[in-house]
């Protein structure tokens, strides 16, 4: 893979808000997203009349039920009259839309950037799933009747196969996450859970139970994220986004072997080489990957090349990433334990390493001094991946 | 501050129903449209970029890697190796399903193990439940049941499922 860097300006962030994630929540998306974005204006110490650029994440139109949710949000994102744009790639959304603001700076089109992602998932009925009806091919798949568990179902039993990896251990991600989950005053699902109740729970498509999915909900989260001179005025602890990278694979799903997040791991070659990291498993001190289901989490790991393949599963149960371990993963609680909110929950993820790094993460902040921390997000037909690294 | 609904109103929230009245007629492309009569034949069909080798089931007019035409028809078998397998107690709309539906990932013949990317299908498996809980069926050789030819219409569904051989 060839990627040549011409990088005009160093980037920071210097301020982020979120809401609650919760399940059917009674304010309008744009009021989530304004919620969020005065947060992220207010910790940044700015006013929105010092914001040159706009950057929105959303994951798919049909979860809030509107069209176009780019332009829909775009007033409570305070993008009215700027250069304001939506990206999404699915479930890789909220990290993509911190990318997007990172290259508006880096670029020098912008020296701040407020970047908002919000969804809403619980207004659809009778379910959000039939909402992903409409991600399959409309002649090869859909007569099948799948819903989205299907595909994840798929690979998580094909990661189990290949590398004989037990439920058990992989039910130990959610135990973590929630059991984390419950020191993030923005939780939907944080407690105290044993792997049993994740065995015991509903199964919905075999291997993936109730326990082993994040929870439908609703949420907004915004950063502030600025050029090096602006950072300096205004913050004294700005956090610098040191690495980037983003791939899609392609959407040919049965035609490739998923034992392996082989686009994961073309993105965070990329990520690593522009931050010059060469042993992720030494040099990351905290991590946020993707975790929509508990085996993503493991999965996800192993594309970073932090654990290797189908080894992940032994580091989790030596406590490697427990919130006091080598390398905590997830402190925040993850998906599985703040909540979904698809694209809220990737830059979800960002936020949380920006404020381990910060060191304002309150009860979720992990034991050991921090430095260098790796947020990562995930989507589409198991296709794109995004990675972000950031350092204090 | 984020509001929740009360539990109360969970049952007497007003509900805005709307049905788009969207109606769509899918191009299946060259690659598809010949596939889909192969299938009719009882065959599965295709296409191979001479450049790298590589086999696309299903079929594509363009090798991906190499940016190319893809050059040849090829018949693959309809046998192969299962990749993965699931069983769903759920439908599409999330509601419960007592009897699962069994559907997984097939890697066709002829491929390699090795292979990462290979000629594959994602279809219903005629196994049991316990197969797919156990495992027991990945890895397992399987073959296509084909419709009755006179019941065939050109359709992923001209195959009922995969059957262990
Ligand atoms: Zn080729």
């Amino acid at each position: 893979m060839k990627v040549n860097i011409h990088l005009n300006k160093r980037v920071a962030v210097i301020g982020a808000g979120m809401t609650q994630f919760r399940r059917r929540i009674l304010e309008t998306p744009q009021e989530i997203a304004w919620e969020a974005s005065s947060k992220a204006l207010e910790e940044a110490g700015l006013e929105l009349k010092d914001i040159e650029c706009v950057v929105i994440g959303s994951a798919p139109d049909a979860f809030d039920g509107v069209n176009l949710k780019g332009e829909y949000l775009s007033h409570g994102s305070g993008g009215i009259r700027k250069p304001s744009s939506r990206v999404f790639v699915g479930g890789a959304t909220g990290v993509m839309a911190a990318i997007t603001g990172w290259y508006h700076v880096a670029s020098g089109m912008c020296n701040t950037v407020l970047v908002v992602a919000e969804e809403k998932m619980s207004p659809a009925r009778p379910h959000p799933q039939s909402v992903f009806r409409y991600i399959w091919d409309p002649i090869l798949e859909k007569p099948l009747n799948p819903n989205l568990i299907w595909i994840f179902a798929m690979e998580m039993h094909r990661y189990m196969a290949t590398y004989g990896i037990k439920k058990e251990e992989i039910a130990l991600v959610s135990v973590k996450n929630k059991r984390n989950a419950a020191n993030n005053p923005y939780a939907q699902l944080g407690g105290n859970i044993t792997v049993d109740d994740v065995l015991n729970s509903e199964v919905l498509v075999w291997p993936v139970q109730l326990l082993d999915i994040s929870p439908v909900s609703d949420g907004g989260a915004a950063m502030v994220m600025a050029s090096e001179d602006v950072a300096r005025r205004y913050s004294d602890t700005p956090i610098w986004v040191d690495g980037v990278g983003w791939t899609l694979d392609n959407t040919e799903w049965p035609a490739r072997d998923l034992a392996y997040p082989r686009y994961l791991e073309f993105a965070a070659r990329m990520a690593y080489k522009m931050a010059g990291i060469e042993n992720p498993y030494k040099e990351l001190d905290v991590i946020e990957p993707y975790d929509p289901f508990d085996y993503k989490e493991l999965h996800h790991i192993e594309g970073l090349r932090i654990a290797k393949r189908g080894e992940a599963p032994k580091l989790l149960k030596e406590g490697v990433f427990d919130i006091d371990g080598d390398i905590p993963s997830s402190p925040s609680g993850g998906l599985l334990g703040v909540g979904n909110p698809i694209a809220a929950a990737g830059l979800m993820k960002v936020i949380s390493i920006y404020w381990q790094l910060k060191g304002t993460a309150g009860k979720m902040q992990v034991k050991k001094p921090v430095h260098t921390g790796l947020a990562q997000a995930w989507g589409d037909l198991m296709q794109a991946s995004t990675v972000i690294i950031m350092r204090n | 501050m984020v509001t929740s609904l009360k539990e109360e109103e969970l049952h007497k929230h007003v509900l805005i129903p709307y049905k788009p009245n969207a109606k769509y007629a899918y191009t299946a492309g060259q690659a598809q449209s010949r596939y889909l009569l192969g299938l009719k034949e009882g065959k599965i069909l295709g296409r191979k970029c001479v450049k790298c080798g590589k086999i696309y089931v299903p079929p594509k007019m363009y090798c991906d890697e190499c940016f190319r035409p893809t050059d040849i028809w090829v018949e693959v078998m309809d046998e192969g190796y299962v990749m993965t397998a699931v069983a769903s107690f759920i439908s599409w709309t999330r509601e419960k399903i007592s009897e699962p539906e069994l559907v997984g990932v097939i890697r066709l013949l002829p491929s390699n193990p090795r292979d990462f990317v290979y000629p594959g299908i994602f279809h219903r498996l005629c196994v049991s439940y316990e197969e797919v809980r156990n495992m027991s069926v990945i890895g397992k050789r399987v073959k296509a049941v084909w419709r009755p030819k006179e019941e065939r219409k050109a359709s992923i569904e001209d195959i009922q499922c995969f059957k262990v051989i």
